[in-house]
């Protein structure tokens, strides 16, 4: 049986070292406690506006607007089906310099504030010109 | 309750008939649900009304139309400007989808050494043949290019890694790397149609884009006749009729590629 008046020896510098190493562990969270970025406020265009309804709902579109357009540049590319008709039967051409960017022509309002702020840096306008009013 | 073995077999057997009868029961419980709720259409995926097709795209060039350079720059110029095609500084960097080039060049199995003075001064327009056995699609590594349903050898410049195995495999030469940003050097960008960006293979596209709006291919359109284009499978098609009764060549058939692009001389 271990006895229980078991000596902790360099008590001092044991305990100094595990408070140092707590507060150095911890510092990103108390450092920037209360400083969270406010999520961006999205701008939409007077045209987009007057469309009030995009493809699918908006929900869905803001969760999962990028599996979307991985199915449309699929199929649009390999199966020569271009044409999307969604669950109010109204068909788009699936075509992201020619629909989503014709309404959503602010790319610097709408699509950057949010990639911005989540960090991701998608590379659709290395060859899809952000279509067609910005000013380059 | 005595917990013998006996008692708890029992048990068990019933439990694991209970369990296996649940799924049974839910779809008949569900199909009765549906019955009443009407399920909200689904999106579906599909070809625009005008679009045309064909089971194998293909294009007859008609070159004793041909009178000087000024026959074939149209074509050149229409098919290089919708698609964004840039005009590099530097001829080891050209990216071309569609060009002349002489008779010697296009058909080097057949130009000999003496020829008739128009064949041999003649420029022809070249572009990629859209093989009905392309090696370009056997050697990429990715898929990223493959034949579509229509016949057409395509480009999906996703996924392109820029090795270039299609570039060696080709015999026609009809495809461009892009070694540098082509952005630059697009004089007036077409806003309708994407660019391409630095390491990718791009080549024609027999407009494929074009076709799905039920379309013919710009070259076509600005060639003035001399070039055509249908359903090489269709036997009342234009490009049928004008095969037919012409005597055609494609480049280089001895290579067993099945070039859709056929010439009259």
């Amino acid at each position: 049986m271990p006895s229980n008046n078991q000596k902790l020896y360099d008590k001092d510098k044991v305990i100094a070292g595990l408070v140092i190493f707590v507060v150095l562990a911890t510092f990103p969270f108390w450092y920037n406690l209360g400083k969270a970025a406010s999520a961006p406020e999205l701008e939409l265009t007077d045209k987009a506006k007057a469309a009030e309804k995009c493809v699918r709902d908006t929900q869905y579109m803001r969760n999962e607007h990028m599996q979307l357009l991985d199915e449309w540049r699929d199929t649009v590319v390999r199966d020569a089906k271009r044409i999307y008709v969604n669950e109010r039967n109204m068909g788009y051409d699936m075509s992201l310099s020619n629909t989503c960017l014709d309404c959503h022509s602010n790319k610097e309002q709408f699509c950057d504030r949010c990639h911005n702020y989540t960090s991701v840096n998608p590379y659709c306008w290395d060859c899809h010109i952000d279509n067609p009013k910005e000013a380059k | 309750m005595k917990k013998g073995r006996r008692n708890f077999l029992k048990i068990a057997g019933i439990s694991a008939l209970g369990l296996g009868a649940k799924p049974v029961l839910d779809v008949f419980a569900s199909s009765e649900e549906d019955a009443v709720v009407e399920a909200p259409a689904e999106p579906r995926i599909m070809r625009g009304p005008n679009a045309m097709t064909a089971p194998q795209w293909a294009m007859v060039i008609d070159t004793r139309k041909i009178e000087s350079h000024s026959d074939v720059e149209p074509m050149i110029e229409a098919c290089h400007k919708i698609h964004n095609v840039p005009e590099m500084p530097d001829k080891k960097h050209e990216i071309k989808w569609i060009w002349e080039t002489e008779f010697k060049h296009a058909f080097p199995n057949l130009a000999g050494e003496y020829m008739s003075k128009r064949v041999e001064h003649l420029g022809l327009p070249v572009l990629c043949n859209h093989c009905e056995n392309p090696p370009c699609v056997r050697v990429c590594p990715t898929k990223a290019t493959f034949r579509n349903s229509q016949g057409i050898v395509m480009m999906d410049y996703h996924r392109c890694i820029g090795c270039r195995f299609c570039m060696a495999a080709c015999p026609y030469g009809s495809r461009s790397f892009n070694f540098f940003d082509p952005k630059p050097h697009i004089e007036e960008e077409n806003k309708k149609f994407p660019t391409r960006m630095r390491g990718v293979v791009e080549k024609c596209n027999f407009c494929a884009e074009r076709l799905a709006v039920g379309r013919k291919p710009a070259c076509v359109e600005a060639s003035n006749g001399i070039m055509a284009f249908g359903d090489l499978h269709d036997p009342r098609s234009e490009v049928r009729e004008i095969i037919d009764s012409n005597y055609t060549i494609r480049r280089k058939q001895n290579l067993g590629t099945r070039p859709a692009v056929y010439y009259i001389i």
